[in-house]
């Protein structure tokens, strides 16, 4: 059984980012939207976390066109992803998690 | 939209539940028991005394299974039952028996 | 709400995830509310405690100067509703300077047991936590 977390919140206003990290297990995937995205940006404290995380990461490129973040700004091991890919990524897990 | 009682004047919602459970008293119930067509009777008094217990206790109006499960171990299994409520209640216990004891409609009574 | 809903159906893995605080907003009440009418389906619920989530499960608890009715008294209730498992990570008090001591004592009575208390609170790691989480069918987070 497997989860695709989703994350909106920035990591510098709240721990959901860090807090799901945590709380991800293998074979998981989460998916950063809407403000979560800028847990996103290389050499931020969120993106460092990411490294000794479970679960596969992903964002929003949307999310990240629309507050002017261009996608050599993302740190090592974060998979940009367009609308299609978060209904894939929808699909291929049992459950979704919104943290809010 | 309110009752008078003793040239009081009592709010209530657009079902008829009070507005603050404060303003309850007996004689409050029997004007709710009224506008449900219930006579209340000791049995009646018993429930919605019971209910109103358990508000107090958990702040919350709890939901007919919930009610049914808690009356058959207070008072048996005669009385802790649908059939025995609903002969009280016939539009629905925790609906109207919450009503006339001057509690929120139970939490997802609909 | 009728009892005849659980036929026929199957019962799934429902956790409700709790990680607010009590009364600067509203999630933490609008997911008990959320519980107290799931309850009504017959599902194999569950409820975890993370982050400031924990602080919903406080004693003493008095919202009298605050305009705001106090609901951790519902809490004591979810046994009733047949809520037995709240989860509470061991972590997450510990980083806001709490035990388990400083929360209230949730029981539930056993039906089927002479209707014998028995602890609601499951206090597991975080790790435990995760594996918790991974184990549900459906989660809806606060």
């Amino acid at each position: 059984m497997s989860i695709l977390h989703t994350v909106n919140k920035s990591p510098f206003q709240k721990n959901d980012f860090s807090s799901c990290l945590s709380h991800a297990n293998a074979g998981d995937a989460v998916l950063l939207i809407e403000d979560g995205v800028y847990g996103a940006v290389s050499g931020t404290e969120a993106a460092k976390q990411i490294s000794s995380a479970e679960a596969s990461v992903y964002v929003l490129g949307g999310d990240l066109a629309a507050r002017g973040i261009a996608s050599d700004k993302i740190a090592d091991g974060i998979t940009v992803v367009g609308y299609d890919g978060f209904v894939d990524l929808a699909a291929e897990h049992q459950a979704v998690n919104s943290w809010l | 939209m309110a009752y008078e009682l003793d040239g009081q004047t009592i709010e209530h919602d657009e079902e008829g539940y009070l507005t603050d459970l404060t303003q309850w008293s007996e004689g409050m119930a029997d004007i709710l028991a009224k506008d449900e067509g219930i006579e209340m009777t000791d049995e009646h008094w018993e429930v919605v005394n019971f209910l109103r217990e358990y508000y107090d206790e958990y702040q919350i109006a709890p939901a007919i299974r919930v009610l049914v499960k808690a009356l058959k171990k207070t008072m048996g299994k005669e009385k802790g039952s649908n059939k025995y409520l609903y002969t009280l209640f016939p539009y629905g216990p925790a609906k109207q028996a919450c009503k006339i004891a001057g509690l929120p409609k139970p939490t997802g009574c609909i | 709400m009728s009892e005849d809903m659980e036929e026929g159906g199957t019962v799934k893995k429902f956790m409700y995830m709790n990680r607010k605080a009590p009364y600067g907003t509203i999630y933490a009440l609008e997911a008990l509310e959320v519980v107290l009418i799931g309850a009504a389906f017959d599902q194999d619920v569950s409820l975890a405690f993370i982050d400031d989530g924990v602080f919903q499960l406080t004693k003493d608890q008095n919202t009298d100067d605050i305009g705001i009715k106090n609901f951790s008294p519902a809490f004591r209730a979810l046994g009733d509703y047949d809520v037995t498992k709240l989860y509470v990570e061991k972590e997450s008090l510990a980083e806001r300077g709490l035990t388990q001591d400083d929360l209230m004592d949730l029981v539930w009575e056993d039906e089927d047991d002479d209707w014998a208390e028995k602890p609601s609170i499951i206090m597991v790691s975080r790790d435990e936590m995760k594996k918790v989480l991974g184990d549900q069918d459906v989660i809806m987070s606060f």
